[in-house]
């Protein structure tokens, strides 16, 4: 790192923000609200941030999946449609080229955010609150991670331990700067 | 004005490893070294050359100068191959021909791409980037805006982490560079060092991630440690000096140098800072690779070293005994190539090749050794190490670490694991038939 970027790194680092030992920049970006972003701010991270209201069950799942994911995905999840990805799988890696679907995710919370934010494929960020929950209570149900009658929202999804979810190791922290001090979120620690 | 000696006199050169393999440095001194050699080598082709005439281009007018030129149609099969050219609901991949191709500049056309849900077609007026989460001030920026940043210029390698792939398999596919290495190419990138635009925004010192975000319809979204963030990372708006191709991004991307293409987001529309990864589909899932003890590993963001004879290699025939220069591509995400060696008797002897100026970081780098081939079976390999001290791994040793698959892969667009980088070995016979082993 060069000595210009260290002092710049330090100053963000420390807060005291941009000015302190670099030039001036054009100052082009427009401020916006955190409010105005929220129909892009879709993300939904381990430990439920991002998470909205609403909630879902299995059975309304089924229901859902039948209708608008079962096309291309399979019925319950296996044999999907030629090209398309299963849902359910093997939970153990037992081999390198072991299928990774669901039980694979270390975190539930990634299973609803992508079919957030890229499901239905042809007409994605179309689901509601409650489509979202519902199909993830379904999927992980599928997968029997949870049981047919439990109920997914903002505080249960994130509590589902995943079947895999210990079996992650960080593959080089020097390499990449990992700090686990500092760069494990809630639910990783 | 002097006389120069000339230096056809030089010795006809020794071969500095096992089967043919010749001094690198009789590529650097010039050709006529070489040709001295060849003259008492592997003897010439000798037949004479027909009598010149005029062809038919010679003697009228040529066709109009398109506005905006494409390759002469006798260049018509150098395209990329393609995984799903009737874009069916999934995802397509395009990759590079390097065995067509030469220098380290991969063409604007033929760079790989992949793409999850087909072509986003973004008017760059609409466009925007916002960044957001752990700053001072979200800020939101427009591709005019930026283009009046102070811009920075580098050249950088961008490959997938499943690029060579299909080596994974136990028993090596009968396919070409394209096929096995094709998810890699080497561009020109000009655009706005993020830093600069973190500097504006500001970051709250809780920020140790960001999340990076495209405006295509999966959003695919990459979780980035705001170290990277702050040391290369650039917002590309240009790719070797036009605005980046719609299957590279336009009208902007996120560029990572040295980091597994998929976190190169495309068409990125959100920077968010976070305190935590977002653990996306693709880091959770694909870009998480299985090891052979059972476990799986998180975050391998770097292109370790990696090398490749283009020439020759599969696909291509051999035209006889004679002189032939074996080159290739070698490249690092830890920085610059610092030595490439090339054997031609499957490892047994090595000899080291020129590498082309000017050697840059995270970048191709083309290797080049002079060969005289006297029609005996050899196995061409090359081996790459970087200025971290890095070495390109054996196949023995990689699959030692990383394993391989208990069956043949039956084709080369499956992906059984991730960041394969080790020796790939074409094995030449003696009728010149060039073939992809393992050695």
């Amino acid at each position: 790192m060069s000595t210009r970027k260290l002092f710049l790194a330090l100053g963000l680092a420390c807060g005291l923000g941009g000015g302190t030992a670099v030039a001036e920049t054009p100052g082009l970006g427009q401020p916006i609200a955190e409010g105005d972003i929220a129909a892009w701010n879709i993300d939904v991270l381990p430990d439920g941030t991002g998470l909205p209201s609403g909630s879902g069950t299995v059975k309304q799942g089924a229901a859902i999946y039948a209708q608008k994911c079962a096309l291309c995905h399979g019925e319950n999840g296996v044999n999907p449609a030629p090209g398309f990805l299963p849902l359910v799988g093997p939970s153990k890696f037992d081999r390198i080229d072991t299928m990774k679907t669901v039980p694979y995710y270390k975190y539930a919370t990634t299973l609803f955010d992508v079919i957030r934010r890229a499901m239905p494929y042809p007409m994605p960020k179309t689901l509601t609150n409650e489509e979202l929950y519902a199909l993830s209570a379904y999927i992980l149900s599928l997968n029997k991670i949870i049981g047919e009658n439990e109920v997914m929202d903002a505080k249960s999804l994130p509590q589902v331990k995943m079947p895999n979810r210990d079996n992650f190791v960080i593959w080089d922290p020097d390499k990449i700067g990992y700090d686990p001090l500092h760069m494990q979120g809630p639910a990783m620690r | 004005m002097s006389i120069r000696k000339h230096r056809t006199a030089s010795p006809p050169l020794e071969p500095v490893a096992g089967n043919g393999l010749l001094d690198r440095r009789a590529l650097l001194r010039g050709g006529a070294m070489v040709a001295g050699a060849m003259t008492t080598g592997a003897a010439l082709t000798g037949a004479a050359a027909e009598p010149l005439q005029n062809d038919p281009w010679s003697l009228e007018m040529g066709a109009v100068v398109p506005a905006y030129q494409v390759p002469s149609r006798f260049e018509k099969d150098v395209v990329r191959t393609r995984s799903n050219p009737n874009n069916e609901i999934r995802t397509s991949h395009a990759r590079t021909p390097h065995q067509l191709l030469q220098g380290t500049v991969t063409p604007n056309g033929l760079f790989f791409s992949i793409c999850h849900s087909g072509l986003p077609d973004i008017d760059p007026a609409q466009h925007k980037l916002v960044i957001h989460g752990l700053v001072k001030q979200p800020l939101v920026y427009t591709v005019e805006s930026l283009s009046r940043y102070p811009m920075v210029t580098r050249m950088h390698f961008l490959e997938c982490s499943g690029n060579s792939a299909p080596m994974f398999s136990s028993a090596p596919l009968q396919v070409t560079a394209q096929a096995l290495h094709g998810l890699v190419s080497n561009a020109e990138w000009t655009g706005v060092l993020l830093s600069t635009l973190l500097e504006e925004t500001g970051i709250d010192p809780k920020a140790t991630w960001l999340l990076a975000e495209g405006a295509d319809s999966p959003a695919l979204h990459r979780s980035v440690p705001i170290k990277k963030a702050l040391d290369d990372a650039m917002i590309a708006l240009y790719q070797n000096g036009e605005r980046i191709q719609p299957g590279n991004g336009y009208p902007m991307r996120l560029l990572l140098p040295g980091y597994q293409g998929n976190m190169n987001v495309k068409y990125v529309r959100r920077i968010k800072l976070l305190d935590q990864p977002a653990m996306s589909f693709f880091e959770s899932k694909t870009y998480s690779q299985i090891l052979p003890n059972g476990k799986m590993w998180l975050f391998h963001f770097t292109q370790e070293v990696k090398s490749f004879i283009t020439h020759p290699s599969f696909g291509h025939a051999m035209k006889g005994p004679g002189f032939y220069e074996i080159s290739g591509v070698a490249y690092s995400g830890n920085g610059r190539i610092s030595r490439v060696m090339v054997s031609a008797d499957g490892g047994k002897s090595w000899a080291q090749a020129a590498l082309a100026e000017p050697v840059l970081p995270k970048a191709f780098t083309r290797f080049r050794m002079p060969w005289r081939w006297e029609g005996q079976p050899v196995i061409l390999q090359s081996r790459a190490w970087d200025e971290a001290g890095n070495a390109q791994p054996t196949r023995a040793e990689f699959i030692a670490a990383r394993g391989q698959t208990d069956k043949p892969v039956a084709t080369p667009l499956a992906f059984p694991n991730q960041h394969y980088n080790s020796i790939t070995s074409w094995g030449i016979d003696s009728k010149g038939e060039i073939k992809h082993v393992y050695a």
